[in-house]
């Protein structure tokens, strides 16, 4: 889909009914909010999952963890599967101090991540 | 890392984060969304809202909410005595009370939150008044909230407090300054209208000058408009220029309106309106610089031969020298009860053969430059035209004498005749 909004564009990739959505260096209220509505509108189009890859994320501030709390809910909401990837140790500790981990598997990486999903029937990838 | 340092330095960038939020002027509204999503953050909290309280109307409206359903009712009334209770509470409530509050808040309103869990209610709290109110649910952990918890909520509670009370101070300030301007205009509007009464009132007991104060006013304006003048001064000089024979109030009625001209001792007579003008004028406050030194001192010259004062050159105020000349002008083109008026060619030799005695070069010119300009079209207004009236029709045949007289000016010749007196 094109991006109208003037931002930067969220790097995003679909495998199957399956999202792969990379989150950018810093996790705050701006790349925070284009995530979020990346998940909404892939979850709308039909996504059964929604990964996040956190494999350029070096940081998440508060406003980031709020936000994911809402993807949570959303993808709660659209019984979606939801999976966190690649996140590097500083914010995987923050996320299990936090309680995310309770309501998110963490994958190693994308691979393992979608393994955890549920078996798919369209393998043919496609990046937007 | 140690997971307490972690949580410590996790709240701590809250906190950081607020402080950039809540100092952020642009969007009121978005300010506190972000400053309650920093919150939710901090401990992440699966759901909550905060709301803004309005004394007035006795209302918790809710600017921003997770969590809360589809469609929460975004303004719940709040109860005065309710608000009070709140307020004597604070930001820094112990969890029993801030947990109490929420069943409370629950309790008055049933149908809003009919399956919805509010664990904690912590008001915002300002110089003893309640400014809002957070309302928070379950944490991600799944673990009840904790002291420690509190504290945290506590602490962004009263920034984000800070931050409501701030832009409602800001709003009433802007909304303040906005009463004051429009006191101000209105004020600005009577001072004019009493101006232009008083001009009324000096031009009807000069029969034989009837419109002369309104008229000299707007010459006035055209020629310090000309000169590069800002809009306040213009508008100086033009009330200077409505109030500069404000002095003939005092002068004899059979004076003023002698068909002959002047004998000595009805000069004399005639010579106290610009210092009894400058009286009058004084004791007022006027909105603009020197009304009281422009009226008193437009009948002074530059060769130091005028009066009151007998001032010379640089001493008679600049305003003056506008309002000297826009004077003579309307004198020498409307009709005297000793006099017709005169051709405009006879008015320009006049000025010339005044300029740097009587009247300030600069002056001259610029009054000459804003006729030419509305004989040739390159100024849209026709307003000297206007004024001068239809006595006045060959106005285009001054042409040459107007550019002749610019050009002396410009290029010093009168300037010389100037210096040399």
């Amino acid at each position: 889909m094109a991006d109208t909004t003037g931002e930067t564009p969220v790097q995003a990739r679909c495998i199957g009914d399956t999202a792969i959505i990379y989150a950018s260096d810093y996790l705050n209220k701006l790349s925070g909010e284009r995530i979020e509505r990346e998940c909404k509108r892939q979850l709308e189009s039909g996504c059964r999952a929604l990964v996040i890859n956190f494999r350029d994320t070096e940081l998440v501030n508060s406003i980031g963890v709020s936000i994911l709390m809402g993807v949570i809910d959303a993808a709660e909401q659209n019984t979606a599967q939801l999976i966190f990837s690649d996140v590097n140790s500083h914010t995987a500790k923050l996320f299990e101090m936090l309680g995310l981990t309770r309501l998110v598997s963490v994958a190693k990486d994308e691979n393992e991540a979608l393994a955890l999903v549920a078996p798919q029937t369209n393998v043919a990838g496609s990046t937007s | 890392m140690e997971t307490n340092t972690q949580r410590l330095l996790h709240t701590f960038a809250a906190l950081a984060d607020l402080g950039q939020e809540i100092a952020d002027t642009g969007d009121f509204e978005e300010m506190l969304r972000a400053s309650f999503h920093l919150l939710l953050g901090s401990l992440a909290i699966r759901r909550g809202a905060v709301g803004e309280y309005d004394r007035e109307r006795g209302e918790l409206r809710l600017i921003a909410a997770r969590g809360l359903g589809e469609s929460p009712e975004l303004v719940l009334p709040l109860a005065s005595e309710r608000a009070r209770h709140l307020a004597s509470l604070g930001s820094s409530l112990t969890l029993d009370e801030a947990r109490s509050e929420a069943g409370n808040f629950l309790e008055d309103h049933k149908d809003a939150f009919a399956s919805v869990e509010i664990d904690l209610l912590v008001p915002l709290v300002v110089r003893e008044r309640l400014i809002g109110a957070v309302l928070l649910g379950e944490k991600a952990t799944g673990e009840k909230f904790t002291e420690e918890d509190l504290q945290i909520v506590g602490a962004l509670a009263r920034h984000i407090g800070v931050g409501i009370h701030s832009h409602r101070l800001l709003e009433e300030v802007e909304h303040k300054a906005e009463e004051n301007r429009r006191l101000y205009e209105g004020l600005r509007a009577i001072y004019k209208e009493t101006v232009h009464a008083f001009a009324a009132a000096i031009d009807i007991k000069d029969r034989y000058t009837q419109g002369h104060s309104v008229r000299v006013g707007k010459y006035s304006e055209i020629i310090a408009r000309e000169l590069g003048w800002s809009d306040d001064a213009v508008e100086g000089i033009a009330i200077a220029g409505y109030l500069h024979d404000i002095g003939k109030l005092i002068v004899d009625l059979n004076v003023i309106n002698s068909p002959e001209r002047f004998n000595a001792k009805e000069s004399k007579e005639m010579s106290r309106h610009p210092a009894a003008g400058y009286e009058i004028l004084a004791p007022i406050s006027h909105p603009y610089a020197d009304i009281p030194l422009m009226a008193r001192y437009h009948h002074e010259r530059l060769d130091g031969n005028g009066y009151p004062d007998g001032l010379k050159g640089d001493e008679i105020p600049p305003g003056a020298k506008i309002v000297t000349l826009a004077d003579s002008f309307d004198a020498m083109t409307t009709d005297r009860p000793y006099r017709k008026r005169l051709a405009l060619v006879d008015v320009l030799a006049d000025f010339r053969a005044n300029t740097g005695t009587q009247f300030e070069p600069a002056v001259v010119c610029a009054f000459c430059r804003a006729f030419l300009k509305e004989i040739e079209g390159t100024s849209k207004e026709k307003r000297l035209m206007k004024l001068l009236g239809k006595n006045y029709e060959d106005v285009e045949s001054v042409s040459p004498l107007l550019t002749q007289l610019i050009s002396d000016l410009d290029g010093g010749a009168m300037a010389a005749t100037a210096s040399s007196h």
